[in-house]
């Protein structure tokens, strides 16, 4: 239902609640006094809060002593965090969204027991945190590092206050005011039809090299690694058990089915210790990555069309279990061992831009290189999904949206700290491409101490201890920061738990999270990408629609697979490494999403009439689209050939027609061959990303443009509704919301419009 | 699964308790966190489809938890939910 309506002195319409029952929403008036009153105890706790952060941030950026103790990290980010939520989200919640708590959300007016299902505030909470993180905010910190920890903490911490929480949280508000509709409806609508193609086309695109980069995290991480490749496998196994335990054994315990599956998990990272010992299980589980590639391939396909009952639904629940149970535990285990951190604030790779694990400059390169934990763009198509349908109350929407994405980056914060806290020489012999050290702990050692990194003097039995220690043939160039966040928690966790026997255990177990985590998003994105397929090309063929058509999905699943299976085995191989090449685009992808996401939710505000405070989308998009814009024109134009693709391709094609066998890592005609081929793709990918985002970002612009000069724009909301139900908005009760569920408990049961169950 | 929605901890606050009171308190919160974590992993989905079957009076029996489990990753199936990197 939309109406045009003026501007900024749209009054929402007077919703009649029903006189019977007593008040669904705090009186504004006693909320807002509630708010503005500060009590000695309120003022003292704020006080401390600011000074502590205050302490920690002058610790971490102003003195910079030799070392630095991990808990600082901790108090800044968290101090930080809750002035930000308790300020700056209210800010925009007072300003910019104004929710309405008497209006019912679409978990309420659409109720159906099943998608639609108001959702206690906690559990929700818990739900949107499990589908948005995964490995993304633990890898893409780790590769930061090499800049030193002051760049990439600031930009985890200030990055998600003001953009990638409130990308959430307005996309979340946004999505539920529409009755749970995706960001690719959002977009059409606000930007009609040609910015909304062009984000349904980005939206595929950046989706299949999502998937594609996440499973070369995996290959790197279990390349080479009978230990590895038994216990992930065994995943399979223990996830068709789960599958057929609910199935047909005792439906619906899914506590009780994850249980069993954490502890068979556990006996699998144990197994794996033991069969990586013996000759027959090295010989049958050493894998080239090659190989390991292919396997996910076919497994990535396998995966997507089997029913979801089977594989995915039960991996989805271990995945959860493991999540929370790993994220928690790590968070305590930081807190207990408070490791000393040598590494400088900021490292001469932030300036020269030849970092040897992601090349180029700070700007705009780290804020492309950490993307999940500060913005990612990949929200908002959770926060535009099942979230907003399962949202009880409007304003929960800032706890779950705003506080969900705070949570995300505290977790960026802990890869961060765990990557720090092993030795800069291990950090760079991990990271650094296999062109770079030969793989060998000689050419690592060389390479390394080479780099002229002052206080970095790496010894070859270094290397080889902790390769033993962790129970790996070699720890030399494991890139794709898996193995070195599963290296950090090891070692921060054995301080703990075990002690320096139990390295081996937890370093398979942080691998084991993490593949678990990325072979859930590969099958998830495969599906999902999967439908937007089956849904642009039944605009063609109509027949394609039909999602139950087995022979539409399934080619329409193979077309997927095929297009992130051959940007994998590109990426592995990549004679010039793989990750240091295939991660920007990653960064880049995932931020020209957010991109799209808050180019939407600006046109939203501007057509609510909000032009005061529209700057709050305004400011992370024009961030945003400078940072991705300039990355990518430096990945398509650079004359360097590290960071610039097409220099790149130049570059070995000329070597090519000069008739060389051989040019820089390139050992072969075949592996120069290879770079040409790669680099055209690549550069192709950048082109194609940044033309779709820029054609989004001008239509946002031309349809604010276009509501400034009528004073707003099209209604595109559903008609509010009359909420029958209370529930309070944030994590802790006030005591208004106490007393208005006092009033609620007792109402009689069989009037009462008893909030859900779950 | 009792039918009893775990209500959020409403006790007065401030008053000194007595031991058993204290105790009574821990089990409450102790029982909160267990009902939310389940929550998390969505095992009270069931719960509350038959809490929105009964509340909407909709005509005919509810699924059986077994159909209802079925029913759900059949809808999953046809309506697949992304999970972020």
């Amino acid at each position: 239902m939309s109406k045009q309506q003026g501007g900024s002195h749209r009054q929402d319409p007077v919703l009649a609640t029903d006189p019977a029952l007593p008040p669904v929403a705090v009186d504004p008036q006693r909320a807002e006094a509630e708010e503005r009153h500060w009590t000695p105890m309120k003022i003292v706790l704020w006080i401390a809060i600011a000074l502590l952060g205050g302490v920690a941030w002058t610790i971490l950026a102003v003195v910079r002593g030799e070392t630095v103790n991990a808990i600082w990290f901790v108090f800044a980010a968290v101090c930080t965090y809750l002035i930000a939520y308790r300020f700056y989200s209210k800010f925009i919640e007072r300003n910019l969204l104004k929710p309405d708590d008497r209006r019912a959300t679409p978990a309420e007016y659409r109720a159906d027991g099943k998608d639609y299902a108001a959702t206690d505030r906690r559990v929700l909470f818990g739900h949107h945190f499990a589908a948005i993180a995964g490995a993304g905010p633990l890898v893409g910190p780790v590769l930061a590092a090499q800049m030193g920890y002051l760049p990439g903490t600031v930009w985890i911490i200030v990055g998600v206050i003001f953009a990638g929480a409130v990308q959430d949280y307005l996309v979340l508000f946004f999505s539920m005011r529409r009755g749970g509709r995706s960001l690719g409806q959002m977009a059409r609508e606000e930007l009609g039809v040609i910015g909304g193609t062009a984000a349904l086309i980005a939206t595929l695109t950046i989706m299949i090299i999502i998937v594609a980069i996440l499973a070369l995290v995996v290959v790197n991480a279990l390349g080479e690694s009978p230990w590895g490749v038994f216990s992930v496998s065994m995943t399979i196994p223990i996830a068709l058990f789960m599958g057929v335990y609910l199935r047909y054994l005792r439906p619906g315990r899914v506590t009780e089915v994850s249980l069993i599956g954490f502890v068979l998990l556990l006996l699998a990272i144990i197994g794996g210790g033991w069969i990586a010992d013996t000759a027959w299980g090295t010989e049958l589980f050493t894998l080239d990555r090659t190989t390991i590639a292919w396997g996910i391939i076919i497994y990535g396909f396998i995966a997507a069309i089997l029913p979801v009952w089977l594989l995915l639904a039960p991996r989805d629940y271990l995945s959860t279990f493991m999540k929370i149970g790993t994220i928690g535990m790590l968070a305590v285990a930081i807190v207990i061992t408070r490791p000393e951190i040598n590494v400088p604030a900021v490292t001469e790779f932030a300036s020269t831009g030849t970092g040897p694990v992601v090349p180029g400059t700070l700007f705009p390169f780290l804020f492309v290189t950490i993307a999940c934990g500060a913005l990612s763009g990949f929200h908002a198509l959770i926060a535009s999904g099942t979230t907003p349908k399962m949202l009880e109350k409007e304003r929960q929407s800032r706890f779950i949206g705003y506080g969900g994405m705070l949570m995300e980056s505290f977790v960026a914060i802990m890869a961060l700290v765990a990557a720090l806290s092993i030795d800069r020489g291990i950090y760079f012999a991990m990271n650094s491409s296999g062109a770079a050290t030969g793989g060998t702990i000689e050419g690592a050692v060389a390479f390394v101490n080479g780099l002229g990194l002052t206080g970095v003097d790496l010894a070859p039995d270094t290397l080889s201890t902790l390769a033993s220690n962790v129970g790996e043939e070699s720890i030399v160039s494991r890139t794709g920061g898996a193995p070195t966040l599963a290296v950090g928690i090891a070692q921060i966790m054995q301080g703990v738990f075990g002690g320096a026997g139990m390295m081996a255990f937890w370093y398979h177990f942080a691998i084991m999270f993490e593949a678990l985590f990325i072979l859930t998003a590969v099958d998830a994105g495969t599906r999902v990408a999967r439908f937007m397929l089956q849904d642009s090309i039944g605009n063609f063929v109509p027949r394609f629609r039909d999602t139950s058509w087995r022979i539409g999905a399934w080619i329409c699943t193979a077309i997927m697979v095929a297009g992130w299976g051959a940007i994998l085995i590109m990426g592995v191989t990549d004679p010039l490494g793989g990750i240091n090449t295939l991660f920007p685009l990653f960064g880049i992808a995932n931020q020209l999403l957010a991109a799209i996401a808050l180019a939407v939710c600006m046109a939203i505000c501007a057509k609510r009439g909000l032009f005061r405070v529209l700057w709050i989308p305004a400011l992370p998009l024009a961030f945003a689209a400078v940072v991705t814009i300039t990355a990518s024109f430096l990945k398509i134009f650079s004359p360097v050939p590290a960071i610039g693709y097409w220099a790149q391709n130049a570059a070995f094609r000329d070597a090519l027609d000069a008739g060389e066998q051989s040019f820089g890592t390139a050992q072969s005609v075949e592996a120069m061959e290879a770079v040409v081929r790669n680099t055209v793709i690549q550069g192709t990918l950048s082109i194609v990303f940044v033309v779709l985002s820029i054609i989004v970002i001008a239509s946002a612009i031309i349809a604010t443009i276009k509501a400034y000069r009528n004073g707003g724009g099209t209604e595109t909301e559903d008609a509010p509704v009359a909420s029958r139900i209370f529930a309070p908005s944030g994590l802790v009760t006030t005591p208004a919301e106490k007393e208005l569920q006092q009033q609620w408990a007792a109402v009689e049961p069989a009037r009462r419009p008893a909030r859900s169950g779950h | 699964m009792g039918r009893r929605r775990t209500g959020e901890a409403t006790g007065e606050v401030g008053a000194l308790m007595t031991v058993p009171q204290v105790l009574h308190r821990a089990c409450d919160t102790a029982r909160e966190l267990v009902w939310i974590f389940k929550g998390v992993m969505g095992e009270n989905a069931y719960q509350a489809y038959l809490d929105h079957h009964e509340r909407s009076h909709a005509d005919g029996r509810p699924m059986n938890e077994r159909e209802f489990w079925r029913d759900r990753t059949d809808r999953q199936e046809a309506n697949p939910e992304g999970r972020c990197c």
